[in-house]
């Protein structure tokens, strides 16, 4: 899983700063961008550049750690052997990828501590479709399915972006999503065959899901602004819509395919443009729980300030005073 | 019960119990290094369970989804140690400690068992539970000698833990004949084992040991008495796997 488009636009205030950096720096900066090359940590970057990259990295990253949450409660309730080892695996990896993200970001001179205190203070944001509850199993497997699915989307055009470091991570990420998909996939085929409690349980979730899995790459193009200069500095690599248009294509046939249905009456593609049309989603609901007001925004942040003030004492007794802070090679 | 399934019953019965305990770690550990480790540490104790119950399904007990899933705690012959409720992480790192080192040992012990097919999978875990007694032994070490805070904290969590921890030896009426059938060394010589192997780490750090013999052992766990906490615990376990019994998961 499981950064998304959809907390990463720019605010409108972001974009000035631009006519401070050195013209001849900031062309040459560019020009290596345009040949494909990779900016590493020590290179020089525009501001604007370091601080748009450490503020999405570091929100996938918190996608990651909050993400391990509404599944990770299905750990000690998977059904059998096979699926609570699957399901630890799954979600262990996930905490992994924040680890390797954090590191990331840190690249770009922000702490970890900096950062996770930002999360529980509501300063940066994470993926907004980890705000809402996962009732059942099936709501778990939904997530390991369609959410990761839609992530790998997302990940995989980012990881052609220009940060080196961002882009290593990314890579090793999406591998093991690829296994994910599998185990997801392999979660829903079940429900979805199995006994009419197990099939209702899975149509029931991906109901309930459905509107959210719609909002999960970012508001519509029309209304997204901002992303021109990033799209050119390979931070933002496709747009919300293009992502959004490529996760339909490859999986709603495959969700049809396995009996399932969607609660959209206008999804269908126009095969004359190759975009799939649907209902818009809510983006004023969107917005309201992006900006706190959902269903377990408050549960998500008190379960992650928990975690942080619990363990204070032991990362207090790791910071000997011989130790120092060292930010970790790209 | 016959000393062979009684042995395996609480062999598997204790890795399935820490391991699920283990798992609630995700999300919580104090850095994200720990709950990793201790998912993996948890992973590895479920699938140890798995191959000790596939032991006893071989010997003609239920599937292991079965004997797992659709027990309640009188019937389990885990210790109790394994599960109280994960509390702080000084809590559940002295548990990891305190029952790693034991499972060690136990299962070193069992590499030599005259049931060959629990020899055979104790040659292969122990290997695995190495790993798992290095990483209690760090962190103890780390935290026992660290700031004030944290070894008055890992001083209280040794005080609270080790009479849990000497309920991990609990013998059962099959002792006898387990130790004469050349199953397994015996409770009192791994106990044995253990107080000398935890004592040699202690001893690095700034805790003070008690003197371990002379503690009242919290037995029952191996007679189905358990604390309040493991009936809620197998209900969350088996709360999907109930809705439909019949069902393939």
């Amino acid at each position: 899983m499981y950064g998304s488009a959809s907390t990463h636009d720019l605010p409108t205030t972001a974009l000035t700063g631009l006519e401070n950096e050195d013209p001849i720096l900031l062309a040459e900066f560019e020009a290596r961008i345009n040949r494909g090359e990779k900016i590493e940590p020590g290179d020089w970057m525009p501001a604007l550049y370091r601080k748009q990259l450490t503020r999405m990295i570091e929100q996938h990253a918190h996608s990651e750690i909050i993400g391990s949450l509404p599944e990770g409660t299905w750990i000690t309730r998977a059904p059998g052997f096979r699926r609570k080892m699957a399901q630890m695996a799954k979600v262990q990896d996930e905490v992994g990828h924040a680890q390797l993200l954090y590191s990331a970001a840190e690249t770009l001179g922000k702490t970890r501590e900096e950062m996770l205190t930002d999360l529980i203070n509501g300063k940066s944001k994470y993926s907004n479709v980890f705000n809402y509850p996962t009732p059942t199993w099936a709501d778990s497997n939904v997530i390991s399915w369609l959410i990761d699915a839609g992530a790998i989307v997302n990940q995989l055009a980012n990881a052609k972006g220009s940060y080196g470091p961002y882009c290593r991570a990314l890579d090793r990420i999406c591998a093991e999503e690829a296994f994910h998909l599998k185990y997801g996939h392999d979660a829903v085929v079940h429900l979805a065959t199995g006994t009419p409690i197990q099939r209702k349980m899975m149509q029931e979730a991906l109901n309930r899901w459905w509107p959210a899995i719609m909002t999960f790459f970012g508001p519509s193009d029309k209304m997204s602004v901002h992303t021109e200069i990033l799209m050119r500095w390979k931070v933002k690599m496709a747009s919300n819509d293009e992502c959004r248009n490529q996760f339909l294509d490859m999986y709603v046939p495959k969700i049809w395919e396995i009996g399932l249905t969607l609660p959209d009456a206008n999804l269908r593609k126009n095969e004359e443009t190759g975009q799939w049309e649907f209902t818009e989603p809510d983006w004023e609901d969107f917005k309201r729980v992006i900006n706190g007001d959902g269903p377990c925004n408050a549960e998500r942040i008190a379960v992650r300030r928990a975690a942080e003030e619990n363990g204070a004492w032991v990362r207090r007794a790791l910071l000997t005073p011989k130790t120092q802070y060292v930010r970790p090679l790209a | 019960m016959n000393p062979t399934l009684d042995l395996l019953y609480r062999l598997a019965d204790d890795q399935l119990i820490l391991g699920h305990r283990n798992s609630e770690w995700n999300g919580l550990g104090p850095i994200l290094e720990e709950d990793i480790a201790f998912s993996s540490m948890a992973q590895d104790k479920l699938g140890h369970s798995l191959q000790l119950y596939s032991l006893l399904r071989a010997l003609g007990e239920a599937e292991p989804d079965t004997v797992a899933f659709t027990r309640n705690a009188p019937q389990f012959h885990c210790c109790q140690l394994v599960e109280l409720p994960i509390g702080e992480y000084d809590f559940s790192l002295t548990r990891h400690f305190l029952f790693d080192h034991a499972e060690l040992l136990r299962f070193e012990a069992l590499a030599t068992s005259s049931y060959e097919p629990l020899a055979q999978v104790a040659r292969k875990l122990r290997g695995e539970l190495k790993y798992h007694a290095l990483h209690a032994n760090t962190w103890m070490k780390r935290l026992g000698t660290a700031t004030d805070e944290a070894i008055e904290r890992m001083q209280r969590s040794l005080d609270f833990t080790l009479p849990y921890a000497l309920g991990i030896f609990e013998k059962t009426d099959a002792e006898a004949e387990i130790i004469s059938s050349g199953l397994f060394v015996g409770e009192d010589e791994l106990r044995g084992r253990w107080l000398e192997s935890i004592s040699k780490v202690l001893a690095q750090t700034a805790l003070e040991v008690p003197d371990v013999l002379a503690l009242t052992p919290v037995m029952g766990g191996r007679y189905g008495q358990h604390t309040e906490h493991l009936q809620p615990l197998l209900d969350e376990m088996a709360e999907v796997f109930r809705l439909d019994p019949t069902a393939d998961w």
